[in-house]
């Protein structure tokens, strides 16, 4: 009765597809084809002639696309409005900032895309050519694919299941002339489900060099954080490392720093501690950061002296070093 | 869908009167605080009020924390899945979450949709809530598998439906709200308000406020949508603290209560009374009674008939 606890074998989240029925026991099980939920799937035969172990035909194209890109990165949290997005905008400025490097963010977050905004192109639009859609580029070499360009209007909601996410994710890697790039970092939406199962699937063949987890320090946001921590491992992606986020703030008036979001439980330092995953550092709290982000310029820019800039600088760094580029 | 009006969720939720969904649209700007606040509240507005609180954050519950239920077991009962009641033995305050089925807390929950699906299917129709005035949904951010599968598997009691926004104040977060709204719209569900959430931060220190992520965005989008706002909450760490329950790590003496019930966890109430925001919270929660009773389903909806 209760689904949750699987009365069959643990299916290989990997392996079940998109538009598979409740309880599919994924295409790679023995059971595929075979299992009770299997009956009435219009793709039960198929899974049960053992054809379906066979790759998704968007891989090799996704594989080719990607061969011309050196890196690339996941943003993840588990828990929503901790920052992704605002991190992943920073973290493709400063990699963009030294004119050699080429660079492109990638929005998975189909429902919430935040970062045309947070890079200020959010009027633009995405061109299709021969080659491919090309990305919005907010300068020379920082492109940038969302489904937040393709909206006719930015109230519109995208309500959609599974399936069609996955379909324009795959198409966002393999459709999506990205050109030669240094780095592709990929912002995610909030938890593990469709969009990051699709993206590591599909991100497989061609390697995720690793995911840099962002959390809140207050033990509701890092409970969400253990779980993306624990999809990592299951998935088999490196974690980079975690980034503390809104870790404290210093009163404007009385230059005070409290705490907003107590770290009841120790905060990102103890967590990265228990789950042995390097501590990249803790980035205060800064009204200017977010109002950076709602008139979409570079934060690191603005107010380049300021305490979370030299934070968010001084982490930048230690990706760099993780990834064994500094 | 020729059996609309007799499916087992139908079945289930008969016996609920009113059904409230928070959501947003933006992740982490108060959606599953302002859920429990507002199960809180109702629960106190009358000594008989009956509430429940169901959490469809499937990957990344947070109400079991919130409420201090953290590591309560469900029991199956013939009658379907007994919720945790956060109130022991007066049992008016119900919850059921996916929180309470995961073996470790730090499990993480890989589903895609069709799993989620029949997962808020399972929640709609096997819990045994019982008479409720009030049940409270928690949602996942976005518009997608979530709130789908939770507007269809309801749709024979959609005339009990309505919706809460919360947002935070930057231009960020109402973008999203945005989109929260248009899928309430074109899912014709009647929106009661709208929700500022972290509007200003009290220095402790000096007394002064510093609008952290803005201010006045949620009232300016409530006008210019034509929505009731419902009112603006500062960021509150008192309340911050107490949902954040540290003291809450004791499963074992949790597992040996009776019933599922937590002598810890009903102090949880008369604490969050005296929190800053609950005063805040209360106006809000009379605007959204007030709503309820004057039929927020005007627009959409016959009346329905008790």
């Amino acid at each position: 009765m209760i689904a949750l606890q699987q009365a069959t074998p643990a299916p290989d989240p990997l392996s079940v597809p998109a538009n598979a029925p409740e309880h599919c026991p994924g295409t790679e099980s023995e059971l595929a084809g075979k299992a009770d939920a299997c009956a009435g799937c219009a793709n039960q035969e198929i899974c049960a002639s053992g054809q379906a172990r066979g790759p998704d035909p968007a891989l090799p194209l996704v594989r080719e696309r990607m061969s011309s890109v050196k890196r690339k990165i996941l943003v993840l949290s588990g828990k929503g409005g901790v920052g992704k997005s605002t991190f992943t905008a920073q973290l493709g400025w400063a990699f963009a900032a030294d004119e050699q490097v080429q660079t492109g963010i990638m929005d998975v977050d189909i429902c919430g895309p935040s970062i045309p905004t947070i890079l200020g192109i959010a009027s633009e639009q995405v061109h299709a050519s021969s080659s491919g859609w090309s990305p919005v580029y907010v300068q020379d070499n920082l492109g940038v694919m969302s489904v937040g360009f393709m909206l006719p209007s930015s109230k519109d909601a995208i309500m959609w299941r599974g399936p069609k996410k996955n379909g324009l994710i795959s198409q966002f890697l393999k459709d999506v002339d990205w050109g030669d790039l240094d780095y592709l970092i990929v912002d995610t939406p909030p938890g593990t489900s469709d969009e990051h199962l699709s993206i590591v699937q599909y991100l497989k063949e061609s390697g995720i060099d690793g995911a840099v987890v962002i959390t809140t320090p207050q033990e509701v946001a890092l409970q969400d954080v253990r779980r993306e921590i624990d999809f990592c491992r299951k998935v088999g992606i490196r974690v980079l490392g975690l980034v503390e986020n809104m870790s404290g703030f210093v009163c404007p008036n009385c230059k005070n720093e409290s705490q907003i979001f107590k770290p009841s439980t120790g905060g990102g330092r103890r967590l990265a501690e228990d789950m042995n995953i390097e501590f990249l550092g803790a980035v205060p709290l800064d009204p200017r950061i977010g109002k950076s982000a709602d008139y979409g310029v570079s934060f690191l820019d603005e107010y380049p002296d300021s305490p979370a800039s030299i934070a968010y600088l001084d982490i930048i760094d230690k990706i760099k070093k993780q990834l064994g580029d500094a | 869908m020729s059996a609309a009006e007799d499916t087992p969720v139908a079945r289930r939720l008969r016996s609920v009167k009113q059904i409230i969904i928070v959501c947003s649209g933006k992740g982490g700007v108060g959606k599953s605080s302002v859920s429990t606040q507002l199960a809180l509240s109702l629960r106190a507005s009358s000594p008989t009020a009956r509430v429940g609180i169901l959490d469809v954050d499937l990957t990344g519950p947070s109400i079991p924390r919130m409420l201090g239920l953290d590591g309560h077991p469900v029991h199956q009962s013939s009658d379907g899945w007994v919720p945790v009641y956060a109130d022991g033995s007066e049992a008016r305050l119900a919850c059921m979450s996916v929180g309470f089925l995961l073996k470790k807390k730090e499990d993480s929950v890989v589903w895609r949709g069709p799993k989620k699906n029949a997962m808020i299917r399972q929640f709609l129709s096997d819990v045994r809530w019982g008479e409720l005035d009030y049940l409270v949904i928690d949602t996942p951010p976005g518009t997608s598998d979530e709130h789908l599968s939770l507007v269809e598997h309801m749709a024979p009691v959609h005339d009990r439906l309505s919706a809460v926004i919360v947002t935070t104040p930057q231009a960020v977060a109402l973008l999203d709200a945005m989109k929260c709204l248009s899928f309430t719209r074109a899912t014709s569900i009647p929106v009661l308000g709208l929700i500022e959430n972290m509007s200003g931060y009290v220095c402790p220190c000096c007394g002064e406020v510093s609008n952290v992520f803005s201010t006045g965005g949620g009232a300016e989008m409530a006008r210019s949508e034509g929505l009731t706002f419902l009112g603006s909450l500062p960021v509150d760490t008192e309340l911050v603290t107490l949902l954040d329950a540290a003291e809450a790590e004791r499963p074992g003496e949790a597992a040996a209560l009776p019933e599922g019930g937590s002598r810890r966890s009903f102090d949880l109430l008369e604490r969050y009374e005296k929190t800053p925001t609950a005063p805040l919270f209360k106006s809000i929660v009379d605007r959204i009674l007030e709503r309820l009773s004057s039929g927020p389903h005007g627009q959409t909806q016959l009346n329905q008939a008790a």
